[in-house]
């Protein structure tokens, strides 16, 4: 019953890759949290745990052929909206966000859900549906409700990074499916548009930190003290960094949230550019791997599959690394393996598991 | 299975995915290119940036240097004390913290509050002090509870401690925090605000000695300001070390007999101005003012009728009264107008003229007076006629030769002149010419006449040093760290008059009668194992009608305080050989016999205690001289 070629067939080397981003992100929360005096078990600790779980997921979604997500792509992607408007009813708030409902003993914030569902609903549609010249305007308005109405639901929570990391995924798709460069400019056009539009619709608080990202001096004990923090650990680690649990940055608790969002510039402190680039280029070979999975993938739900993960990695490095080094606004955006997390520990894996998924069917007809 | 094909064989897709591709590398390219700016070209800024986060250079408070007597005996140090102060970074939730603190240390939230609010004018960097000078079990208290007071620490400064307490206050002066004035003027320009400065008195004149200089350490704190571990440290230098010509027993001693008595006791070295006590009471607490005196404390001191700030040695303008009676008598025995033989008749009054009496404090009179009973029995009516027939200007001139009417230069400022009364100074003053009556009070050291306490000691002292006035000087050697005198206490001679060797001892002689002999205004206050010589005044506040000593003792009970005449007293010891010379004033005390001559008894027993009785004393004393 259970089929050998799945061992043999495993690309181990992207899952040893994985594992290595992801030690070196728990010994750097070691080290980011070594100042804490607590009786519970200490977070790299819990995060091993969740690898542990990441890594039985990966196992877990790998057996069953990834074909069968085409059939559950849309009531997966119902039952996550319904999650979404679920939360909005009587999900539980915190820090004045609203993202969490309770489901059978367990939290579960369905935003990070749909970043998976949104790549399985939008690859079933995508590859269901394709336009030589690609996508008019009026050809985008399916794929645009499916990508919008999730991406409104989390703004409203609100989730700002959350939504806005669904839309670049969905986008990325879309885009990789074919869009008329006539359809393109005019999306662009009312995209800025909306941007200007939308700045009336933002809640105060991110305003503010559209505004410090800007100028972080302008507030730099409050909304600018992040970015102004982080950018000084990121640049006092020089090209050899100070050394493991020696940045004085992070060892001293100047960086806020330095085992969650901020989780890479204590890694920048301690290590310096040498330990940056060597991290940079293994996040960029696992996004490159994964375009390439789609790339040799059997079929165009596979492909769209594996572009959906790739983009939705890239990104989340991409828009944590920008804002963690000053190149970005602050939005809650972890990085994925680095940051203590699991809810994101288990949407990634999910993710790395689909991927595997499609290149092990590959061979597997 | 699906009918398409794969996207590997499909020319557009594979397009896409170079493009994508490269796409991914690119911006990948610019994280590290955006890291090589901010790791390599801007390292130094950051690494900068962090030292300043996480280093705090912190100044460590020098102790002032100490202040001790002539016998080395300290009057003057510091403890150490404790503040427990907040760092505000560190606080979370100021209500429970401050329930936790107030309930540990048994103080009111609401007064830690009060603090909280007044210290948010401090930088924020800045501990705000919330408890000051705790004392050491408190500050255990609050470091064994260290976990549960997050932005709560203990800081230690040196305080001023005063070992005597207030003794001697007014020489001492006080502290206090430098003001925004000061701060502003270039003598201050090296202080920050929150130090302590010398106010008044010696801390003052002697600021830039005592104070030190100030340490630094370089701490490394976290982000809510809790210091980790000190890097570096310079050690404060401590002030440079006082020694005074006080002598710590005789102060004491004078402070003692005075009671709770407002006046003013000193003692000189008759041989070189040295002060050896200087007393003005009532005095105030130089702690309260070390520690940052409260406004209701200040307020307490500046009402109160008794003047506790005032500095009455130098400040406190008395008439003579009597004391006043050996000038007259010098200045009548050196003009010639009298000779120690001279006798009046005393029948308890004195007519000028026809319309003006002048009476003798003794109603009945004292029969047939010369010199020496004169100034024994402090007979007025004696002093009325030698006085007269001396006259205002060598009454004055005499007075003038003994350094009244004049600052002594004394150490400090604020000193104040006194008064001798001139033809020119009335003219001057009034407009109008001098009265005959005018002289005949002032010989019994009333009228326009006043002088300070420190001008009474200074003038006994040069009666009893054959005519010398020292400055008085109160500063014996200034030792720096090494233990060198930085400077030394040099005598100065103001006035130097060559009395005749014969006035001289007719007075000194009246004198030892005043307390040797039976009849001798003082003679209660006598002392058997030295002979001081002295003199009895009493100084009227107001005119009253009876001068009558029986009626007076009466009178002290039903005559308001402030109406209560002035006792003083000067003196020397011992009589044949003159070492010191005492002055005191008892303010409203009553009468210079009852009042200021005990005091004085007191610090000639402090004072000969432990010295060796010389033969020529204890001779005299066994023949009953």
């Amino acid at each position: 019953m259970f089929d050998r070629r799945l061992i043999t067939h495993f690309n181990w080397i992207y899952l040893l890759l994985i594992l290595l981003i992801s030690a070196i992100g728990i010994a750097n929360m070691f080290s980011a949290t070594s100042s804490w005096t607590t009786a519970v078990q200490p977070v790299y600790i819990k995060q091993l745990y969740w690898l542990g779980l990441g890594v039985l997921i990966v196992a877990l979604v790998c057996v069953f052929d990834y074909r069968h997500l085409e059939y559950l792509s849309f009531s997966l992607y119902g039952g996550n909206l319904l999650l979404l408007v679920l939360v909005l009813a009587i999900g539980k708030t915190s820090m004045g966000a609203t993202r969490w409902i309770s489901l059978a003993g367990f939290n579960v914030q369905p935003s990070e859900i749909m970043e998976i569902v949104i790549i399985i609903a939008l690859a079933r549609y995508l590859s269901e549906t394709e336009h030589l010249r690609g996508f008019s305007l009026r050809e985008l308005i399916i794929p645009g409700l499916i990508l919008g109405v999730p991406a409104l639901l989390i703004m409203k929570q609100p989730d700002l990074g959350t939504a806005l990391l669904v839309l670049c995924i969905g986008g990325t798709m879309a885009l990789f499916a074919g869009i008329r460069r006539s359809s393109l400019l005019f999306l662009a056009a009312s995209g800025l548009a909306a941007v200007g539009g939308g700045w009336f619709l933002l809640h105060d608080y991110q305003k503010r930190r559209i505004l410090t990202f800007l100028d972080p001096e302008r507030d730099p004990l409050g909304a600018g003290y992040h970015i102004i923090q982080s950018k000084i650990a990121v640049g006092s680690g020089g090209f050899k960094g100070l050394g493991f649990m020696k940045g004085t940055q992070s060892q001293l608790s100047f960086l806020p949230e330095r085992h969650t969002d901020f989780a890479f510039s204590v890694f920048a402190e301690e290590w310096g550019l040498a330990g940056c680039l060597l991290l940079l280029g293994l996040y960029c070979l696992i996004v490159l791997w994964g375009l390439h999975i789609a790339l040799r993938s059997n079929d165009r739900f596979g492909m769209y599959l594996a572009i959906g993960v790739s983009a939705m990695l890239f990104w989340h490095i991409v828009v944590n690394l920008g804002m963690v080094i000053g190149l970005l606004p602050v939005v809650g955006v972890p990085l994925p393996l680095f940051s203590y997390g699991g809810t994101s520990m288990i949407t990634t894996m999910t993710g790395i598991g689909i991927l595997m998924n499609v290149e092990l069917r590959r061979f597997m007809f | 299975m699906s009918l398409n094909p794969s996207p590997e064989e499909t020319p557009g897709l594979r397009r896409r995915f170079i493009i994508s591709s490269l796409l991914v590398v690119g911006i990948f390219f610019v994280l590290a290119l955006r890291l090589w700016y901010l790791q390599i070209l801007g390292v130094d800024h950051y690494r900068n940036l962090s030292e300043r986060n996480r280093i705090r250079h912190v100044a460590i408070r020098a102790p002032r240097g100490a202040i001790f007597d002539r016998h080395g005996i300290l009057l003057v140090d510091n403890r150490p004390a404790f503040t427990v102060s907040a760092l505000r970074q560190g606080v979370d939730d100021r209500k429970q913290l401050f329930s936790r603190l107030g309930g540990l240390l048994e103080i009111d939230n609401e007064q830690l509050e009060e603090r909280w609010q007044a210290g948010q004018g401090l930088p924020r960097y800045r501990p705000l002090p919330l408890l000051e000078d705790v004392g050491r079990q408190a500050m255990e208290k609050v470091q064994e509870n260290s976990v549960d007071l997050p932005g709560i620490m203990v800081e230690v400064k040196p305080l001023r401690d005063y070992p005597f307490g207030e003794m001697a206050a007014h020489l001492f002066g006080y502290l206090g925090e430098v003001t925004e004035d000061e701060l502003r003027q270039s003598a201050y320009s090296s202080y920050h605000s929150g130090e302590m400065v010398g106010k008044t008195a010696l801390e003052r004149m002697f600021e830039e000695k005592l104070r030190g200089t100030a340490g630094q350490k370089r701490i490394e704190v976290n982000v809510r300001g809790r210091e980790l571990r000190q890097l570096t440290t310079r050690n404060p230098l401590p002030g440079q070390r006082l020694y005074l010509t006080i002598d710590a027993r005789l102060q004491q001693a004078a402070e003692t007999a005075l009671t709770d008595k407002a006046g003013a006791v000193v003692v000189l070295d008759v041989n070189n101005g040295e002060v050896l006590a200087f007393v003005s009471k009532p005095t105030f607490d130089p702690a309260w003012f070390a520690r940052g005196v409260s406004g209701d404390e200040w307020r307490e001191l500046i009402n109160n009728p008794r003047h506790p700030m005032t500095n009455k040695v130098l400040r406190g303008q008395y008439p003579p009264g009597s004391t006043f009676k050996m000038v007259v008598a010098l200045a009548a025995l050196e003009t010639g107008s009298v000779t120690p033989s001279t006798t009046f008749q005393c029948n308890g009054i004195f007519k000028l003229g026809k319309s003006y009496e002048y009476r003798c404090w003794k109603k009945r009179g004292h029969g047939t007076v010369d010199l020496h009973k004169a100034i024994k029995e402090s007979c007025d009516v004696w002093f009325y006629q030698a006085g007269l027939e001396t006259g205002i200007d060598q009454i004055a001139s005499a007075a003038q030769r003994f350094g009244l009417g004049k600052k002594t230069g004394f150490l400090f400022g604020g000193e104040r002149s006194g008064l001798i009364p001139t033809r020119s100074w009335k003219k001057k003053r009034f407009g109008t010419s001098w009265y005959n009556g005018e002289t005949v009070i002032t010989s019994i050291g009333q009228g326009f006449v006043l002088a300070t306490p420190l001008q009474l000691a200074s003038m006994t002292a040069a009666i009893a040093n054959g005519g010398t006035v020292w400055k008085p000087q109160i500063v014996q050697k200034i030792v720096n760290l090494e233990g060198d005198a930085d400077w030394l206490l040099t005598p100065e001679k103001l006035i130097e008059t060559a009395w005749s060797e014969k006035s001289l001892q007719a007075v000194r002689g009246a004198m030892e009668s005043v307390v040797n002999d039976v009849g001798g205004t003082a003679w209660r206050s006598q002392l058997k194992n030295v002979r001081f010589a002295g003199k009895t005044g009493t100084a009227q506040v107001v005119k009253r009608k009876s001068d009558e000593e029986g009626e007076q003792a009466k009178d002290d009970e039903v005559i308001p305080y402030q109406y209560r005449d002035h006792a003083l007293f000067v003196s020397y010891a011992p009589a044949d050989k003159p070492q010191i010379a005492v002055a005191v004033v008892v303010e409203h005390g009553g009468h210079g016999s009852s009042a200021a001559a005990p005091v004085a008894k007191a610090v000639y027993e402090a004072y000969f205690a432990n010295t060796t009785v010389n033969n020529d004393t204890v001779r005299k004393v066994a023949s009953g001289d």
